[in-house]
């Protein structure tokens, strides 16, 4: 599986990471993310070839706690989408920044990976949150 | 005199043994085990004996089951004990404090249900001609005349049967108030806030809108300035869902100010009246420029719910609404004749159409009024009076061990954070089932999202001083131990019928259905 320190990942204010290989962008929940929700127990993905804009509503997940909408990072089209949550909702929570991804968008505008945050900034957001 | 020969002890030995014993029953004492109906392995058996029919064709056409029903057996006595028994490990508003935030779990007045068994009211059939039920259209009538009073908007549509309904149903007309203007293809954003009841952003969905999350400031309401960038650009708003109070248990201040900005950007404005137990009698939200409300007479108006119900949903909608209001509706002609306003009728003309088969939940509305009538208007305004006394009541009582989530006076509903444990290990769940073993329901958890860890705590007028304290001296108690980090909270509840369920493998692995053991299963027995 995919190892993030390798690479460089992208954070967004609603707890979305992203990976871009190509024009490829590897979308899931952050570890921050699927601690706060607990045990995830139920995963609502789009289907291939949906079109999305950034921030639009793309995803569900729903934990024991609460149900949450997981919002597209970027604009761009839905070219895989993890179907193994859909039997195995804890691979968010075991692991959500490798095999618990959700989808992998291709990418319309590689421009808008600029607006979002770094690693560095993202823990700073999420202390700030917490 | 006469002695005591028969040697029966009447002081208990002096025996030192605490722990239960395990029983051969599986009952522990008087709260018996009860198996699911399914398996109590009698098929045979029948309440009823009926004979066999005979000579009576079969209609069926071929569609007759093949296989058996597999329906259970019980005689009347065994069946009567098997509901008897799942009804005592029931927990209800007739037991005790039902601290359930948001759910406005009131007393529901035996008055009420004298009435509703009246046979006028009870032994009526939606389809029976008019003028022979002329009492219970009246009643539907005066209770809209309070409903509208009280709200102070000039329309309600008495059909809607739960709040969720009843949003439904204001959404409905705000779409058809936008497709009158021709704006409907236009007008598609509605703005809900963080803090909202979940049914919100479903319904604007429901209803064809897409949802636009407002963030809440740090005082627990609506961020005005989050508002006023969502309204830069107002050409798509559709309008504003928002409860008041908020489910932060907060009035949310600047609420004229809300529906000024939501109006002047061509939007209208769904109040979720949810919690208008706190406000009723003091507040009418036609004042606050609110053009569609719902209000849950299984909420304020004290009908049951939470497993008694059935809910009612009456939703009150202002001029540039009522147009689109659903059919039927009760009107009084000059001649005091009370009749049932149908879609062919030129005042529905703009009508939604129906909701629901009938009229609305006809018992709820007889139970709502008998509460209203019984309590009058100075009655209701001490019901919102009481309702917020007791909320702050038991705010002030436990701000000392646990964390009140804002500063300041709350309305009908405390709400703590899990700030007051935090590092200790123990969580809000714990505190939930901890207060299982006290004998209380469990107050909302993890709701509103926007605070962490969220307690949320209503009373309603119902509790005496006496009852809240019992409350806050076990719920004190459970937060001290939670504070020093007691363990033995993560076990609780311990003096449960079941102890503590694995709710996350419930959620992944559902079993919805039972099913018979298998041959394997006998065999193995």
């Amino acid at each position: 599986m995919t190892d993030l320190t390798q690479q460089t990942t992208y954070f967004t204010e609603d707890h979305e990471w992203v990976t871009v290989h190509g024009d490829l962008a590897t979308v899931g929940i952050t570890r921050f993310a699927a601690e706060s929700l607990g045990d995830v127990v139920f995963v609502e993905l789009p289907e291939v070839g949906k079109a999305f804009k950034a921030g639009d509503e793309m995803a569900a997940v729903e934990s024991v706690k609460a149900a949450s909408d997981v919002y597209a990072p970027i604009t761009g089209e839905i070219a895989e989408a993890n179907e193994a949550l859909v039997d195995a909702p804890e691979t968010v929570n075991e692991a959500p920044e490798a095999g618990g991804w959700f989808v992998k968008i291709k990418l319309a505008d590689a421009d808008e990976l600029s607006k979002l945050m770094d690693k560095a900034t993202y823990d700073a957001f999420c202390a700030n949150e917490a | 005199m006469t002695m005591n020969t028969q040697g029966r002890p009447t002081a208990p030995a002096q025996i030192d043994a605490t722990a239960a014993p395990e029983t051969v029953s599986g009952s522990r004492g008087l709260l018996q085990a009860e198996p699911l109906i399914f398996e109590t392995e009698r098929w045979n058996a029948t309440g009823v004996d009926l004979p066999a029919p005979k000579g009576t064709p079969d209609r069926l056409g071929g569609l007759a089951r093949k296989q058996k029903a597999e329906l259970p057996g019980l005689s009347e006595p065994e069946a009567m004990r098997h509901y008897v028994r799942l009804s005592q490990k029931n927990y209800a508003i007739d037991l005790g404090l039902f601290p359930l935030g948001s759910c406005t779990m009131k007393h529901n007045p035996r008055l009420n249900e004298k009435i509703a068994r009246l046979p006028g009211f009870a032994d009526i059939h939606p389809m029976q001609p008019q003028a022979t039920v002329q009492g219970a259209l009246e009643l539907i009538d005066e209770l809209a005349s309070w409903l509208k009073t009280l709200t102070g908007m000039p329309a309600v549509a008495m059909s809607p049967k739960a709040g969720a309904h009843g949003e439904f149903c204001g959404m409905m007309a705000i779409r058809m108030a936008l497709e009158a203007r021709g704006e409907l293809e236009t007008r598609t954003r509605v703005l809900v806030p963080a803090s909202a009841h979940g049914t919100n952003p479903a319904t604007a969905v429901q209803c064809g809108f897409t949802v636009d999350e407002i963030k809440a400031g740090p005082d627990g309401r609506v961020n005005m300035e989050s508002l006023r960038e969502k309204l830069a650009e107002p050409g798509d708003i559709a309008g504003i869902m928002l409860t008041n109070p908020n489910t932060c248990g907060l009035f949310e201040r600047d609420i004229r100010e809300i529906a000024d900005l939501i109006h002047d950007a061509g939007g209208y404005f769904y109040c979720d009246g949810a919690n208008f137990n706190a406000i009723v009698g003091r507040v009418r939200p036609g004042d606050l420029g609110v053009d569609a409300m719902h209000i849950n007479l299984h909420k304020t108006f004290s009908t049951p719910h939470g497993g008694g119900g059935p809910g009612s949903g009456p939703t009150v909608l202002s001029e540039a609404l009522a147009p689109h209001a659903p059919v039927p509706f009760v009107v009084c002609d000059e001649d005091g004749v009370f009749q049932l306003i149908e879609e062919d009728r030129r005042e529905a003309e703009q009508t939604m159409g129906r909701l629901v088969a009938f009229h609305g939940q006809m018992g709820m509305f007889v139970r709502a009024l008998t509460y209203m009538l019984s309590h009058g208007a100075d009655g209701l305004k001490q019901v919102a009076e009481d309702a917020v006394l007791n909320a702050n009541y038991i705010q002030a009582r436990l701000k000392s061990v646990m964390s009140p989530a804002f500063d300041g006076y709350c309305m009908h509903e405390a709400l703590f954070s899990d700030a007051f444990m935090e590092g200790s290990g123990v969580e809000t769940i714990d505190i939930a089932k901890a207060l299982v073993d006290e004998g209380y329901h469990p107050m909302t958890m993890y709701f509103p999202l926007v605070v962490h860890g969220a307690m949320l705590i209503e009373p309603t007028e119902t509790e005496s001083r006496a009852e809240l304290d019992r409350f806050c001296d076990a719920l004190e108690e459970i937060a001290k131990r939670a504070a020093a980090g007691d363990e033995a909270l993560k076990g609780a509840p311990y003096l449960a019928p079941m102890r503590r369920l694995d709710e996350t493998r419930a959620a992944r692995k559902p079993v919805l259905k039972w099913s018979p053991p298998g041959p394997e299963s006998l065999a193995a027995e």
